[in-house]
C-alpha cells in the first residue's frame, strides 16, 4: 500500500501558483525526502495533503484512504510537525501535550496505528509479521519511546514550562512531541530541524530512525539536503510547484555533472555547461555538465598544477536543477539522473 | 468536550473580567436605588419632559421611581450594552483566532472534522453567554433582596431573557463573521453592537424609523415594552433569532470549506 499518493494534485490561489499536477507516490514504511527551495510549493503540498487547503483539482490518498472522505481517519494515524509551530498562549508544555492527547483520544480511532513489526538486523530490515512475541516486545518498546514523558526527556523539554517563555527551538520540541506521542503510522515533517541545535537535531533523527524501524512512514520536507541525503531512501525534487525529479536518493545524485577543481590556468571560458564557478587562492572550482573530452582538452591546453574531478553532492545536484532556468533536464538531452521526470514515480 | 473545555480556559480571563465588571455596575446601580427612590418622582417628571430623548430610552412609558422601571432603564443599559459587547467580542474571535494566532495548524492536525470544531466552539460560546447571564441574574436578584426590595420576578426574568436572546443574536452574527476573518474581529464586533444599539435609539424616536426594528436586537430588549406588555415582542424576537441563525449557518458553510491560512 502507498502511504501517500497524489494524482495530478493542483492547488492554485486565484492566478497564483501553488502546486501543479503533482504526482507523488510514497511507499508505506519509506523514509521519503521532499526537497525544494522556499516557495517551491512544499508546504502547500503538505497542507493540501492534510486537508488545510482544498485541492483545486486532482486527488490525494493517504494510507489507502481518500483525503476527501477519510480525512479524520487519516489524521488519527498521522503525526504532523509544521515548519513554524505556534501554540495557545498561557499554557504549560504539559497542558498542551495533554490537550493534544485528549483531542486524539476523543476522536474516532482506527483499528491500528503503528504496525510495530520490524527489527533491524545486519543493516537489513527483517519483517516478522507472524511472531506475536516480537510484536508485543516491539510494541512495548515503542510505547515507551512514544510516551510524552520519554520524548520530553530525550529532547530535554521541561513539561512544566510555560509555552510563552519557550524559545523557538523549544517550541519546536513541543511540536515534535505532539506529532509523535500517539504512535503515528505516517509522519509528515515540514522543515523539522529549523531552530534545533545540532545535538538536538541528532537526537531528533535518532528518534525518527527508531520510528522508521518500527514501521512508520516518514515524509520529510526540507531544503537541508544533507538531511535528505543521510536519512532518506527516496526523494522528490520540487520546482515551481511541480515535481521535476523523483527517485532513490542515490540515483538522484548520479548526475552527469561533475565538480571540477583545479589549480593553475586554463581557458575554461571556452567551456559550455559550466556552473557555480568559484575562484579562490589560485584555485577554480565549478560544476561541469558538458562533454568530458572537451573539458579534458581545455584543461590540457592550460597550465594545471592540481586537479580533482568528483561527483557532486546532493546540494550541488540540487543547484544543478535550480540554476537551469526552468529547463527540464530530460528535454535538454542531458544525463537525466531521474527515474521519472515531471510524472508519476512508481516505486 | 475537550475543545469546549479548552475554549473555556482560553476565554476564562475575559469571561471573568466582563462578568465581574457588568455585575459590579449592575449591583452598584441597584444599591443606588434606595437613595434615589425619594428623588425619582421629580427626576421622572424631568425625564418625561425631554421629548424625543425620553422616547429614545422608553422613559415616557416607565416609572423609574419603581424598582422595575429603574432596573429596566438604568440597569438595562448596563446589562444590554455590556452583554452585547461581551457576546460580540467573544464570538468574533472564536474561529478567526486560530488563523490569527497561527494555531490552526496545531488544531486541524488532530482528527477532528471542521464541523466538530465549529460545533464545539459554538457550544463554548453559548455556554459562556448562558453562564454570564445566570450569574448576572443571580447577582441582580441578590442585590434586590439586600436593599430590602421585593423581587419583580416576572419582569426580571423577562428582561434577562430578552438580553440573553439579544446576546445570542449578536453572537450568532459575529460567529459567522469570524469564519471569514483572519484578523481580529474586535473592531467589527464592537461596531456592530454599538451600531445596533444606536439603531434602536433612532427607531424609538420616530414612528417613521420603526422599520429599523427588525434589524436591531435592542428593539425586543426595550424595558418599557416588556414591562408594559408583560411579554416579549415575538415577531422581533423571531427576526433576531433568524439573523443569529443565518450567522451560525454561514460559519458552518464557510469554515467547513475554506482554505485555512497558516
Amino acid at each position: 500500500m502507498e502511504a501517500i499518493r497524489t494524482d495530478a494534485l493542483t492547488k492554485t490561489y486565484g492566478k497564483a501558483r501553488g502546486i501543479l499536477d503533482l504526482n507523488l507516490s510514497v511507499r508505506e514504511e519509506e523514509f521519503f525526502g521532499f526537497i525544494g527551495p522556499n516557495g517551491a510549493g512544499k508546504s502547500t503540498t503538505i497542507r493540501t495533503l492534510l486537508g488545510f487547503l482544498r485541492p483545486t483539482s486532482g486527488s490525494a490518498s493517504l494510507l489507502g484512504m481518500d483525503l476527501r472522505t477519510g480525512r479524520e481517519e487519516i489524521l488519527a494515524l498521522t503525526g504532523y510537525l509544521p515548519s513554524e509551530v505556534a501554540f495557545y498562549p498561557g499554557m504549560r508544555v504539559g497542558e498542551l501535550l495533554e490537550l493534544s492527547a485528549r483531542l486524539r483520544r476523543e476522536a474516532r480511532r482506527p483499528a491500528s496505528l503503528l504496525p510495530h513489526r520490524r527489527e533491524k538486523t545486519s543493516g537489513r530490515r527483517n519483517t516478522s509479521r507472524s511472531d506475536p512475541l516480537r510484536t508485543d516486545e516491539t510494541a512495548r518498546r515503542l510505547e515507551q519511546l512514544c510516551s510524552a514523558g520519554a520524548l520530553c526527556e530525550r529532547l530535554r523539554l521541561d513539561p512544566g514550562r510555560r509555552i510563552d517563555e519557550l524559545s523557538f527551538g523549544n517550541r519546536k520540541k513541543a511540536g515534535i512531541v505532539c506529532a509523535l506521542q500517539h504512535h503515528p503510522r505516517l509522519l509528515i515533517l515540514d522543515e523539522p530541524t529549523s531552530g534545533l541545535d545540532p545535538l538536538m537535531q541528532r537526537e531528533f533523527f535518532d528518534i525518527l530512525d527508531e520510528f522508521h524501524q518500527a514501521g512508520a512512514t516518514i515524509f520529510l520536507s526540507s531544503h537541508i539536503l544533507s538531511e535528505i541525503q543521510r536519512h532518506c531512501t527516496r526523494a522528490a525534487i520540487l520546482r515551481e510547484g511541480r515535481v521535476i525529479a523523483c527517485g532513490e536518493v542515490g540515483s538522484l545524485m548520479k548526475t552527469g555533472a561533475r565538480r571540477v577543481t583545479f589549480r593553475g590556468q586554463a581557458p575554461i571560458s571556452a567551456l559550455s555547461g559550466l556552473k557555480d564557478l568559484h575562484r579562490h587562492d589560485g584555485a577554480a572550482s565549478f560544476l561541469y555538465d558538458g562533454e568530458l573530452n572537451r573539458l579534458l582538452s581545455v584543461l590540457a591546453a592550460g597550465d594545471i598544477r592540481d586537479l580533482s574531478i568528483t561527483e557532486p553532492d546532493l546540494e550541488e545536484v540540487f543547484l544543478h536543477y535550480y540554476t537551469d532556468g526552468g529547463e527540464d533536464p530530460a528535454e535538454s538531452g542531458k544525463d537525466a539522473p531521474l527515474q521519472t521526470i515531471s510524472g508519476r514515480n512508481e516505486p | 468536550m475537550t475543545l469546549i473545555k479548552h475554549e473555556w480556559k482560553q476565554g476564562r480571563a475575559a469571561f471573568l473580567i466582563w462578568t465581574g465588571s457588568i455585575g459590579l455596575l449592575l449591583g452598584f446601580c441597584i444599591f443606588l436605588f434606595p437613595e434615589m427612590k425619594g428623588q425619582m418622582e421629580d427626576v421622572s417628571a424631568l425625564f418625561a419632559s425631554m421629548g424625543s430623548f425620553t422616547a429614545a430610552f422608553g422613559m415616557d412609558r416607565l416609572n423609574i421611581s419603581s424598582l422595575t422601571g429603574f432596573y429596566a432603564v438604568e440597569c438595562g443599559s448596563v446589562l444590554g450594552l455590556g452583554g452585547a459587547f461581551f457576546a460580540s467580542l467573544t464570538a468574533a474571535g472564536l474561529l478567526s483566532k486560530e488563523e490569527r494566532g497561527k494555531t490552526a495548524e496545531f488544531l486541524l492536525a488532530h482528527p477532528l472534522s471542521r464541523t466538530k470544531i465549529v460545533t464545539a466552539k459554538f457550544l463554548s460560546l453559548l455556554s459562556q453567554i448562558a453562564a454570564m447571564n445566570l450569574a448576572l441574574l443571580g447577582l441582580a436578584a441578590a442585590s434586590m433582596l439586600l436593599i430590602g426590595e421585593e423581587i419583580p420576578v416576572k419582569e426580571l426574568l423577562l428582561l434577562h431573557l430578552a438580553y440573553f436572546l439579544m446576546q445570542l443574536e449578536l453572537a450568532g452574527i459575529c460567529f459567522g463573521l469570524s469564519a471569514f476573518l483572519q484578523r481580529s474581529g474586535a473592531g467589527i464586533a464592537l461596531g456592530l453592537a454599538a451600531m445596533t444599539y444606536f439603531l434602536n435609539l433612532i427607531s424609538n424616536i420616530t414612528e417613521s424609523a420603526h422599520f429599523l426594528r427588525p434589524f436591531t436586537p435592542f428593539a425586543y430588549c426595550e424595558g418599557a415594552d416588556i414591562v408594559e406588555k408583560g411579554g416579549l415582542n415575538l415577531p422581533l424576537v423571531f427576526w433576531g433569532l433568524l439573523w443569529g441563525a443565518v450567522g451560525i449557518a454561514a460559519a458552518y458553510a464557510h469554515y467547513c470549506r475554506k482554505d485555512i491560512a497558516v
